[in-house]
Parts: C-alpha cells; structure tokens; sequence
C-alpha cells in the first residue's frame, strides 16, 4: 500500500513539473524563440554562474583542508612512512599549483568569453611552438615526479636485511594471525594441507603431519562406515565415494609431503626449512619492537586480502598460494602515539583492504608497537601460551563484531557469516 | 511521428504511424532495425534504463555508507525484505550492488552506452556513408548487447545474490561459491553476460573500424575527420584489441569455477576444506583483467573527449586548437594504454622493478593528456562561447578531466600507492576522471545531437537546471572521497562503525549521500526532458547548432540512406568557424576552398 502511495506521489509530481514545462514552452512559442537560440540573457547567466561555481569550488576545497585537514592520518609511524609523505606532500605542492591555474584559466575563459553577437571568435588553429611548450614542460615536470617517485620504491621494496625480525601475517576469512619464529629465529615450512584446528597455518613438522594423516585416515573410516551402515539414496553414495577418493588423494600428497621433508631434513640437517616450524608461535596478537627492521611475510588462506596498516603507510596483499613481502621500521610506539594523538584507546590497525567476503568490513586486528624490554617479555609469554582456536568445525570464525553481539550464532560455515554479521548490526 | 524513437517497448503506439511513411515493416523498422541510426538509438535507451538502475544501486548504498544500520524504506522498496530486512541493506547486498553498479556503469553506459549510441550515430553521418559496412552485424551488436544488458539484470534475482567479487571479480572471491554467496549463480550469470557483452563490442568495434577506413566519402581524408571520429575509430580498434583478452579471462575463470581447472587458484583452504587446486595464480587474472581494464578507461574516455572536442569548438565558433596535435594525443593515448595495466597491481607482490616500469609508461601518459587540456583551454581562449547545455557539459568535463587526471598522477606513482591503494582516494580518482567525464561527455553528446537523432529539441532551461546541479553534485559528492581515503579508510566497506580511527571523517560520508541524493534527482530532470522532448519537443531546423560537418546536411526527418541524392564531397576541414573573410562564422565541410583560400591542417 504504501509503495502504491509512493508512486501515486511520484506520478503526480512527474505530471506537474510536465504542466510547467508545458506553460514555459507555449510562452516560448508566444515570443517566436526556437531552443537552439541561446539567448543574450542566458549566456550572460551561464557565463556568470562559472565565475560563482569557480569561487565556491575553491572555497568547498579549502573548507575541506581546514575542516578535514588533522583528520587524515596522523604523522607516519614508520622510516619509510616519513619519506612516503615527504614525497606526497612535495607531488602536492607541482600539482596544486597545475590544479589552481588550469581551472582558473577553464572557469575565467567560460565566463569571459561568453557569446556576444557583436563579436567575433579569434580563427587560431595552431601554433607548433606554443604546443611544443605545453609537451616539454609537464614532460619535465613528471621526469622529477618519477624520479622521486622510484627512488621512494626501490627503496621501500628493496631487499630486507637478514637480521630483520621475521613475521608472518596470516589473512583468512576474516580475521588475521600472525606467527613469529622460535627461538631459531626462522619461520617454518608450511602446507595448506596439514590445516586443522590446532594447525591454523599449516606448518610442517613430523607431528602435524601424523596428526593430519590420522584425522584423514578417520574421516574416511567415517564414512566408509556410513556407507555400509545406511540405506543411502545413490547420489548421496556417489558423493560420498568422491569424498573418500578426495581424502585419499589428499593423504597421498601429505606422504609426498613427508617423504621430502624427511629427504630435505637428511640432506640440509638444521639448514632444512622444515626443522624450523615446531618452535613457532602462533598467536592472534601482532607486537612489533620499537625501531627494530620487521619483514612482514604475508600469506593468504582463501581468497586475496591486503594487509594494511595506515599509520606505518604499509601494504601488501595476501594472495593465495604465495608468500609476499613488506618490510619496516616501525619508529613511534603505540604510547607515544596515544600522547601525540591525545587518545587513550588509540591503537594501531592492521585492516584487510582487498574485498575479501561479507565481513570484509571487520577484518583487523590491533598492532602494538613497544620498546624492546616490552617486546620480550610479551615474546617469552607468548611463547607459552598454546595457540588457542575454535574448534575446526567452526572453520571461519564469525567476524570480530559479531562475536559480543551474537556470540552464540558462530555459523557452521561460511556461508552462514552473512546472517551473524547481519545480526551484529542489530542493538 | 516516423522519425521518433524508440527502444523496442516504448512505442506501441506509434506502430501505425511507421506503416504509414514506409514499406518497412514495424518490426525491421523499429526491433530488428539495421539502420545505424535507429540501432544508435536503442543503444541509448537500453544504456539510460541501466543507468537508472546503476544509480538507485549507488543510492542504496550511499544511504547505508551515511547512516550504517539504519532502516531506509527507499532500501526495502527495491530490495525487498530479503536483502534489506527491516529497510536495513543486507551486508552480502552491499558488495553485490557495488559490484553490479560498477559492472553496469563500466560497460554498458560508458562502453555500450556512449560508443553504441555516438558511433552508431556519428561514424556514418560525418564521414559521408550510407549506413555502417555491415548493417546486419551492427543489428546483431545491439541485439548481443540488450542480452547481456537482461542477463545482467536477471543476475540480480537469483538465489545467493549478484556477483559481490567487485566489478574487477578478482578470483579466488569470484571463483570459490564457499567463500561468498554472490560467487554463485550470479556470477555465472555474469561472466556469461559479459561474454556476450563482448562479442557485442566487438561486432560493433569492427564495423566502426571498417566504416571509417572503408566508407568515407569523396574528399573527407582521415586529416579532414572530424576529432569525434578519431575518437571513435581509435576506441574502437582498443576494443578490438583488448576485449578478446577479457573473454578469455572470463572463459578461464567459467572453467575455474565449473570443470575443475586451476588457471587462477592454487593452495586454498576454505569453508574447513583444503581444496585440489594447486599450480594456478590468482593474480595471473589480474593481469588479463587489467590488460583490458586499462584500455577500457580510455575506451570510455576517448569518445566523450572526441565528443567534447567537437561540441566545444562549434559551440565557441572557433576551431578545435591543434587538431594535429589532439589526433597525435588521442593515438598517443590509445598506444600507451596498452602499457600500463600494471599500475593496478603494485601492491600483489609483482616484481618492484616491473612496477618501476609501469610507473614510468603510466607517467608518459599524463603528457598527451595534459596537451589535450591546454589545447581545450586555447580553444575556448577568445572564442564566443555559445552557452548551449552540451556546451556546459564539455566545459564541465575539462574541470573534471583536470581534476581526476591530477589525482591519477598520485595513483600512478608506485609508492605514494602503497598507502593510498584501494582507498576511497581511488573511488574519488575514478569517478570523476573516468565517471564524471564520460558521462559530461556523453551527456553533451545527447544535447548536442539529439536534435539528429529524434528531429526534436530538448528544452534548454531544463539542460541549464539539469548541468548546474549535476555538475555541483559531483563535486560535492566525490571531492570529499579524497578526504576520506587519505584518512586511509578502504573503499568496499560495508561500514566505518568498527574503526574509532575514520571517526573523523565519518560525517563527510552524510555529505556525500546528500549531494548523491541531489545528483540523482537532477537526472529526473533530464529523463523527463528527454522522454517528453523525444515526443512533445519543438521540430528541429536542420543545422541547429551551424556546424559544420556532414551530419547537419542530412534532412531532419531519418531517411534510410542518410542523404536524399547523392553523398555531399567534402572540401575542406571540420573547422572553419570564424574564418577571417567569411561572412558567416562557419563554413560547412561541402564548401569547396575558394580560389586562393588556404586549407587549415591544424
């Protein structure tokens, strides 16, 4: 009913802007004007109503500057972070200056030279010197952008150094983990394969591999053992006959897997990437050392994300079935950006910023930035700690917000995300 | 009421009238027609149905992006009680509208709406042919593309939503149905619809191509093309060359998600399962997409430049200044825009020396566009500008084209990305360089030519009202979205609730939405100065305008054939407005040069 009501509303109103129009075009009729005449009075209007949009677009631009200015993101928390905004502010200055004369001489030259019919156009079809000009001066002028510009980069994205400290962030739908090394100082191998519930990331060890081989050697016995106990309709038993030749071409690759672990560990010894992960310490925590050179390593387990941390201006996405890199040094601790930003709660925010599902929206996780003291002692601690993670039926975790809203809606798939995230919207 | 328009449902009414001026049955004259510029035609009116649904799309999520979580009866009305439970937009809905308004907005009114409308119009008309080489392929192009255009929106009924991937549909989002409900059926439905969208560009690229190369006219030499034709011509052999690429992403990507390849997917772990796919990239896509997704910003920006390059030298009664030079940049443009898809991906752990490269070839572009910005401001420089709408339009897109193009120097520069990637930085970028231009563009082109298209004129108080407030909104609307995205926050959020950190610029987002409000309903104004002119308008003379080129030699009512007797010879260029010596101030392309008269090369 009240979407007829709405439309009854809209109809009437489309029929009387018609009725005006209609009056306009009959009066317009009367004084013998064709459309396609524009007449003195509206090109003076047109002409003057550039010289206004020109001061408002200039004033709405620095009302935003002034109103908006301290709100974007406070000064950069990281070496490289200094360097990038030096080179935005310095790319800001070349372009401002382009931006303000260009549109001062668009708008001018709208309103100056509005039509008058006792004038007429000035017939300039070229003029090679002028263009000449206008090709070599902005070619100079980006030669120096690009120039800084890829200076910035190469430094930015140049090797790290070998005794930068190793972290991985780990992204899937949607949360974060991270996953610092042992004390060997070196992450592990990993393979998606060996994930379970209390192998998040997958790391290879002879350990996690036994296990992942047992749960797999269990899951088919289940259902070898539905197969034979129930009456099952014949899709049913063919898809459960697919189950079972998946699971056996998985246990077959994690027997490849571990044939060349063993052969990689015999030959390499303590060398070997795969005798790292056992000392690993996975945690849903993500501290960073004050001033110390951190290679983030960055690893997907679904579908793309991107890790971004704004206040260290660092970026990287986290693509599926490879490993990227961002490295850093973090150089103001997260205390004393709670005194510079004046703001007890403030933290550092890791983000997922590739669209990555329904809760992409809520995809972070807090970074801590602390002296070295601090640092190790959360280090020893962590080191405890077991990794804590939900139950592997639960397998994407219901999204940060959802979980004080709605804990007890944790969906049995992700396919159930959309409802939790829906109701964690709802008061 | 013969030469009146018409998309295939809008003109029931009419049948009879069409009956009476020609043997032409309704159906070939009006559905199956081959006459390039009933064809243009319908390209038009499909594109303004999508537009209007592409922009209650952006209206549904700007209103929750404002107010997050709130209940919009507005959201409910379309979306039902399904995807807005209680008026509230539905999470997985927010990234499917996304998805759909940059899809539909994209391609089928920036590529099938602008080049299907004005080449279809244009190319015969102002290089002096009878029709397009292959009237029946041009039909089939439009047919292929009114498909595509229903499957894409049948894609909005399905069970699971539309495509929510973003318009880019990166996999493993887009292939994995376990990791997002919209990488359903819809997404099938899509890639389906976009490869049928395909072929119609393609259909209608080739014709373009062998219409300008083929069929012009005694006289009119490729240096005596008017700069819409270059426009077009070159657009359309970027087409030819990048959407084959696109198809194949898209077939690579149908045989991901449905025949178990791995082209694109590779050690994945989702829904509690590891899956059998390993070998494949991911980003291998991105590189397929973006080698047709950098041309495609340059196919919907080159013909609303071509556009704007000719409206505003008729309309300033002045030539275009260095016609020579704006060819040079437009094929200077189309050639680097095949060396720059890189610059999308800085950030996907792609070589840094690589993205040194892209970074460089990027840059170069800025130079050809930068020249065709000073020539637009000389044009303009003691002209005497006639202040029709489409004049307003053009002279709009040049302050969006300076405005977008400068942030897109920003973009292009790999490390100054690395913080402002896939922020709404990018969102503002975008739609003003390519969003707002090719639509002043396009709708300058409608002002501008409507009167050959329906031999009526639009009112042009209501152009006037129409431009100001248009013009304002999308300042109003994507000039703060720099704003917020320097502040870091990431477009394709649902919401900002869970970050205290973008709680300062949160408020702009209400900004935005209220000038998005305003723009939308300034759109009203030009649907129904459009659809009431298209019936009611005044007839139209013949030369509204006094320009210049061929199309305005042609009668008002639509012959099949375009000119009555023969096909005019063209004698000089396109634009000889305000010739010293001249008693008029336009000398039509059919003069010949009188004795002694220089010819201008540009």
């Amino acid at each position: 009913m009240t979407k007829l009501l709405i439309l009854l509303v809209l109809v009437l109103a489309i029929l009387a802007v018609a009725q005006l129009a209609r009056v306009y075009e009959l009066t317009s009729k009367l004084r013998g004007k064709r459309e396609e005449d524009i007449s003195p009075a509206d090109n003076r209007m047109n002409a003057t109503l550039w010289w206004v949009f020109m001061v408002v677009y200039y004033a709405f631009f620095f009302w935003l500057m002034w109103a908006y200015g301290d709100k974007m993101l406070p000064v950069a928390a990281s070496e490289h972070g200094v360097a990038l905004d030096a080179l935005l502010n310095f790319n800001w200055v070349i372009l401002f200056i382009v931006f303000f004369i260009t549109n001062t001489l668009l708008f001018w030259f709208a309103g100056k030279y509005a039509y008058r019919a006792d004038r007429k156009a000035y017939y300039y079809a070229h003029n090679n010197k002028l263009e000449l000009v206008w090709t070599v001066v902005p070619a100079a002028f980006l030669a120096v952008i690009i120039i800084f510009g890829l200076r910035t980069w190469q430094d930015i994205t140049g090797p790290a150094s070998p005794d930068a400290l190793q972290v991985e962030l780990y992204a899937k739908q949607f949360d974060w983990t991270a996953r610092y090394p042992g004390e060997d100082g070196i992450l592990g191998a990993t393979d998606f394969r060996l994930i379970n519930g209390d192998n998040p990331l997958g790391i290879v060890t002879k350990e996690s591999i036994a296990k992942r081989l047992a749960e797999l050697a269990a899951d088919k016995a289940e259902i070898d053992s539905t197969l034979h106990h129930s009456i099952l309709p014949d899709g049913k038993v063919d898809e459960l006959h697919a189950q079972m030749a998946k699971i056996d071409r998985q246990a077959g690759r994690i027997v490849n897997l571990r044939t060349m672990m063993e052969q990689d560990i015999a030959e390499k010894g303590d060398a070997s990437a795969y005798v790292h992960g056992a000392d690993d310490v996975v945690i849903k925590e993500f501290h960073l050392p004050l001033r110390k050179e951190v290679n983030l390593l960055i690893r997907s387990r679904d579908v793309i994300h991107s890790a971004y941390i704004p206040h260290m201006r660092a970026q990287m996405n986290a693509v599926p079935g490879m490993t990227t890199t961002f490295k850093m040094v973090p150089t103001i601790s997260t205390d004393s950006m709670r005194l510079v930003m004046k703001d007890e709660a403030f933290d550092f925010i890791l983000l997922c910023n590739k669209i990555c599902g329904a809760s992409h929206y809520n995809m972070q996780m807090p970074l801590v930035v602390e002296d070295q003291g601090t640092y190790d002692a959360w280090y020893a601690e962590a080191r405890k700690k077991p990794f804590q993670a939900p139950p592997m039926a639960a397998a994407p975790a219901p999204p940060a917000a959802a979980a004080p809203a709605d804990s007890t809606a944790a969906p049995a798939d992700s396919t159930a995300v959309p409802a939790t995230a829906t109701a964690a919207l709802k008061p | 009421m013969g030469s009146v328009a018409t998309a295939p449902h809008a003109h029931a009414g009419h049948a009879h009238d069409a009956h009476h001026h020609h043997e032409e049955s309704f159906v070939s004259k009006y559905i199956f027609s081959q006459d390039h510029k009933m064809i243009s035609k319908q390209f038009l009116i499909t594109a303004i149905i999508m537009a209007v649904v592409a922009v209650i799309m952006s209206l549904i999520f700007r209103l929750q992006l404002a107010w997050p979580g709130e209940s919009f009866a507005f959201s409910s009305f379309f979306l039902g009680e399904k995807w807005a439970p209680n008026g509230v937009l539905d999470p997985n809905m927010y990234l499917g509208l996304v998805t759909i308004h940059g899809t539909i907005m994209v391609f089928f009114v920036l590529t099938g709406g602008l080049s299907g409308t004005f080449s279809n119009l244009l190319i015969p008309l102002q290089v002096g042919a009878r029709d397009m080489a292959s009237g029946f392929l041009n039909m089939l192009s439009y047919w292929f593309f009114f498909l595509s255009s229903v499957l894409m929106l049948a894609s909005l009924y399905v069970e699971g939503g539309p495509a929510s991937a973003g318009w880019t549909v990166y996999p493993p989002l887009s292939a994995l149905p376990q990791s997002i409900p919209g990488s359903g059926a819809g997404m099938t439905l899509w890639l389906v619809s976009m490869a049928i969208f395909i072929a119609s560009a393609l259909l209608g690229g080739l014709n373009y191509v062998v219409t300008v190369l083929n069929l012009r006219t005694k006289g009119m030499k490729m240096t005596r093309m008017p700069l819409t034709i270059w426009a077009f011509f070159v657009t359309a052999v970027l087409g030819i060359l990048s959407f084959p690429v696109l198809l194949s992403a898209a077939l690579l990507l149908l045989m991901d998600r449905s025949l178990g390849t791995s082209f694109y997917l590779s050690e994945i772990h989702v829904a509690g399962e590891a899956l059998d796919h390993v070998g494949g990239s991911p980003i291998l896509f991105q590189h397929l997409f973006w080698f047709l997704g950098h041309p495609e910003v340059y196919i919907v920006l080159l013909p609303a430049l071509g556009i704007t390059s000719e409206v505003i030298a008729t309309n300033a009664r002045k030539p275009i200044f260095g016609y020579r030079a704006m060819i040079g940049s437009i094929l200077a443009i189309g050639f680097l825009s095949f060396i720059v898809w890189g610059h999308h991906m800085f950030l996907t752990g792609m070589n840094p020396f690589l993205g040194s490269v892209f970074v460089f070839t990027t840059l170069l572009i800025a130079i050809p566009s930068a020249v065709k910005v000073f020539n637009y401001l000389t044009t303009l420089w003691r002209g005497n500008l006639v202040m029709s709408p489409a004049m307003l339009f053009s002279i709009g897109l040049v302050a969006t084209f300076i405005a977008g193009g400068l942030t897109g120097i920003i973009l292009a520069d790999s490390a100054l990305d690395i913080n402002i990637h896939d922020t709404y930085f990018v969102v503002a970028h975008f739609h003003i360089v390519m969003g707002m231009s090719a639509i002043f563009g396009m709708f300058a082109g409608i002002y501008h030519w409507f009167p050959k298209m329906y031999g009526k004129m639009m009112n042009t108080k209501l152009g006037y009202a129409h431009f100001w407030l248009t013009f304002v909104a999308a300042f109003g609307v994507f000039f703060p979205m720099h704003f917020i995205g320097l502040a870091g926050a990431p477009r394709r959020y649902y919401s900002y609730t869970e970050f205290p950190m973008f709680n300062g610029v949160v408020d702009l987002n209400v900004l935005v939405t209220i000038f998005a409000i305003l723009g939308a309903l300034a759109q009203v104004l030009f649907l129904y100065n459009f659809f009431y002119s298209v019936f009611r308008g005044p007839k139209a003379v013949q030369n509204p305008w006094k320009g210049t080129t061929l199309e305005w030699t042609t009668p008002v009512e639509h012959i099949h054939g375009n000119w009555p007797g023969a096909i005019p010879t063209v004698h000089r260029w396109p634009y000889d407005y305000s010739k010293p010596g001249k008693g008029e101030d336009f000398v039509p392309q059919t003069v010949p040069l009188e004795h002694g008269e220089e010819e201008e090369h540009g």
